[in-house]
């Protein structure tokens, strides 16, 4: 695999409108101008899953559309975050422009189905990498490591401080994702309300239908930081979800390829540039320490 | 009983008092209900003019995504329809087949898709077909869906509408020497469709309404596009506009649907007065549809009769 | 097979919150349904006007904004149901009875006018003349209609899947996401447990249609 590169300028793709008579306006501004560079002349060996990729001058992602920080449509309907900046990444490594990559919506539920169906090319969706997924689909990274935590009305008036106290209250998390699968097997006492999108459990919490929001950190800091009046983190994680990319189960040589992107970008800084722009400007922290691949 | 009046004297002097003190207080109790909702949303600040105006302001995008939306809302509907409407006519003529071997397997299609709800077979089409070896696309596995559940809805209306056309109309036709599939095409189809017109139109606005299921697949109709746009706006102002595009979102179903049923109304004026159908039917709804399609079919419309006030005829 | 006994309890669960989502929003609606169909027969033009409004809104929104609005939305009227089972049922009993009320409404409509005539002519007045002789009458003819409305309720209890409420068809996206393997499987005792439900509806919905046919 050789892969050769030149610079190569893009446009600015925010779009900046004058005149607003609303304040949601202004969301449109801040479209940051933060697209990778874009490689040229990559040749890939014929019948890898990159050359079929750049072949059909398409990649087909999966991405949440109601993470802030990860992924999160903004007005217009394009993903944004951290998640589909990974994205951006890999698609810029493979000589594909940003306009190159169609990103469809995969909640919780479908994303190992979509990758199995071969609806998508790979999933950077808060995916956490484990064993049962790794039987049916593949995974490179971990490009980040959250940790499971719990999120609460704003003054915490139940006293909750970790999974323990969730006992007898009841936590909103989302079918098909781990969180809820650790609440369903270890703390089996919480009354457990499942929804397809964690935006529905924040809605939830605002109202007091549920207690808690249980899942992994960053998740629940990006709608702390979008409404701190009404929510707060509890602060104590206790698990580790490292985050992936998934792939088809067998594209080996893609997963590779994915692997060497991602250790790229943690050593030339792109990676944490990204955070920067993403997650970190939402939760207002620095990009912590990148996490190895691990090369399985 | 086309004369809901039949039921009540007509009012003297005094009743016509009574009435309207009646008409008076049950105005006066809907004026509160919606008087205590609007003071409720107006001490949450719901009526802030600021907040409605992100709906009809193009800077934020919000009008655009939710034209796009409807467009995509409609163009699912539009194919269902279409697909839905030639499958149920042929298995309305499959069911009413004199040979078994045709009879009984399209009865027990159409059986089967009536009896599971639309949202399993969506999911049906989106995760299982795939796994012989059909993939459908978001659009392909809704639009599929919608087809297969409402043409054997159709197909029930089609099959009630053969079957109120007078028998005369087919002895009469056999009488003059055309074959079964000729009196079919030539005299029965034809005259059922245009009895059944209102309740296809009716049965064709559930459809629509049902298109919101997309939001299982990750479809972007009118409804999911709305939720979509209310994640991204509460993620950066709180739920300032939540309220504003469920409203939204809600009223222009409205509007698209009484637009349909409109038609509706329209056709059934138009056909009721065609000297062709004035055998008019009774109850055709009945045998039809355990889809929600229990619309404004022949008999309920019988009672927009002329001066019915509250009645949009 | 030892993967549908493993997911049983599940299964029958699920099942039984399908039905009881279906029997209570069914016996709500109906009560609301037939007063909103006595509404608009009623010589009070407020009330007619207030039912028709009812109807012709609920008919052409889709459910699942009811669903969403009822979810979500009049938390800004400061309204909040206790459950989200209740929200469902609240949801799908208010949506129906529109649906109910129109096929109630069709009922009385096919009431031969020389009853109720009879009725007025012998001095009872609207209220007795409707629930002595129109409304019994009108009930016959509606049992076809209405099973279909019943019908569709039990299919559209499938929509509280998205907001909450571990009915058949949560379970269904549960398990076709846990076993993407069995989703043959999954598929074929999901949707048998719906058919439990339809199924034998239809069928006594066909026999009541029958019998009460030949007694008019």
């Amino acid at each position: 695999m050789r892969i050769t590169r030149y610079a190569a300028a893009l446009a600015a793709t925010g779009v900046v409108l004058a005149g607003c008579s609303s304040d949601a306006g202004e969301t449109t501004e801040d479209a940051a101008d933060n697209a990778p560079e874009v490689a040229t002349e990559v040749e890939f060996e014929p019948g890898s899953t990159m050359a079929e990729i750049v072949e059909a001058g398409e990649l087909r992602v999966g991405t949440k559309i109601d993470q802030p920080g990860f992924g999160l449509a903004n007005t217009a309907g394009e993903p944004e975050g951290f998640d589909v900046e990974m994205a951006k990444l890999v698609a810029a490594e493979m000589g594909l422009s940003e306009d190159q990559i169609t990103f469809t919506e995969t909640v919780s539920a479908n994303r190992e189905p979509f990758l199995q169906e071969d609806r998508v090319d790979m999933v950077a969706a808060t995916y956490t990498i484990n064993d049962a997924r790794k039987e049916v689909i593949d995974f490179a990274g971990p490009y980040y490591v959250a940790g499971q935590d719990i999120m609460v009305a704003a003054g915490n008036p139940e006293g909750i401080e970790g999974p323990e106290d969730l006992a007898g209250t009841t936590v909103c998390s989302v079918e098909g994702s781990t969180p809820a699968e650790t609440i369903r097997t270890e703390y089996p006492e919480a009354e457990l309300v499942l929804y397809d999108v964690y935006s529905k459990c924040a809605d939830d919490l605002r109202n007091g239908n549920v207690q808690a929001v249980t899942t992994d950190n960053v998740i629940l800091t990006s709608f702390v930081a979008g409404d701190p009046e009404s929510f707060e983190l509890v602060g104590n994680p206790f698990t580790e979800e490292p985050y992936g990319i998934g792939v088809q189960k067998g594209a080996d040589d893609f997963r590779e390829f994915i692997n060497d992107v991602l250790t790229e970008s943690f050593e030339d800084g792109t990676w944490a540039d990204a955070w920067d722009q993403t997650a970190g400007a939402i939760t207002d922290t620095e990009a912590p320490e990148p996490p190895t691949v691990d090369r399985y | 009983m086309s004369d809901s009046r039949v039921l009540f004297d007509l009012p003297g002097p005094r009743a016509r008092r009574r009435q309207r003190l009646g008409s008076l207080l049950g105005a006066l109790l809907v004026l509160v209900l919606i008087g205590l909702a609007l003071w409720r949303l107006g001490s949450n600040g719901q009526l802030e003019p600021e907040r409605w105006a992100i709906l009809f302001d193009p800077s934020t995008n919000v009008p655009q995504r939710l034209l796009e939306a409807l467009g995509n809302t409609l163009e699912v509907a539009a194919v269902g329809m279409v697909a839905a409407t030639a499958l149920g006519a042929l298995l309305a003529v499959g069911r009413l087949s004199d040979h078994a071997w045709v009879r009984v397997p399209v009865v027990t299609v159409i059986e089967f898709f009536r009896a599971v709800p639309l949202l399993v077979l969506i999911l049906f089409c989106f995760l299982f077909l795939p796994q012989v070896g059909v993939t459908l696309s978001a659009f392909g596995a809704l639009a599929l869906g919608l087809t297969l559940y409402n043409m054997a809805v159709l197909a029930e209306i089609f099959r009630a509408g053969i079957q109120s056309i007078d028998r005369g109309q087919s002895e009469a036709a056999y009488g003059l020497g055309l074959r079964k599939w000729q009196v079919m095409t030539f005299i029965l189809v034809p005259q059922a469709v245009r009895r059944m017109l209102p309740v296809l139109i009716a049965q064709l606005v559930v459809l629509l309404k049902d298109s919101s299921l997309g939001f299982i697949v990750g479809y972007m109709e009118l409804l999911r596009t709305s939720r979509s746009l209310v994640e991204t706006l509460n993620f950066s102002f709180g739920p300032r506009y939540t309220f504003q595009l469920y409203v939204a979102a809600g009223l222009i179903y409205i509007i698209v649907n009484v637009l349909l049923s409109q038609l509706a109304k329209f056709v059934e004026s138009r056909s009721r007065r065609s000297p062709k159908t004035t055998a008019a039917p009774t109850d055709l709804a009945t045998g039809a549809a355990p889809g929600t399609a229990t619309g404004p079919g022949p008999a309920g419309a019988a009672l927009l009769g002329p001066g019915r006030p509250g009645e949009e005829s | 097979m030892s993967f549908l006994a493993d997911n049983f309890p599940l299964l029958r669960d699920a099942f039984l919150t399908t039905l009881s989502l279906a029997v209570l929003s069914g016996l709500v609606a109906l009560v609301l349904g037939t007063v909103l169909a006595a509404m608009r027969v009623s010589p009070i033009a407020a009330l007619r006007g207030l039912a028709t409004f009812y109807v012709e809104t609920f008919r052409n929104t889709p459910l699942t904004v009811v669903f969403f609005f009822l979810a979500f939305g009049i938390v800004y009227i400061d309204l909040q149901f206790p459950s989200r089972f209740i929200t469902a049922v609240a949801a799908l009993s208010l949506y129906t009875a529109a649906f109910v009320s129109e096929a109630v409404r069709s009922g009385i409509n096919a009431v031969p006018p020389g009853q109720a005539e009879a009725a007025r002519a012998i001095g009872l007045d609207f209220r007795q003349s409707l629930s002595t002789i129109v409304l019994p009458q009108a009930f016959r003819t509606v049992v076809p209609p209405l099973g279909s409305v019943w019908i569709a309720l039990a299919k559209n209890t499938s929509i509280a899947a998205g907001f909450a409420v571990t009915d058949l068809t949560a379970v269904l996206q549960r398990l076709a996401n846990a076993n993407a393997d069995e989703l043959a499987l999954v598929f074929l005792a999901v949707v048998a447990a719906y058919l439990l439900i339809t199924l034998p509806s239809a069928w006594v919905i066909g026999v009541l249609e029958r019998r009460l046919a030949i007694v008019r």
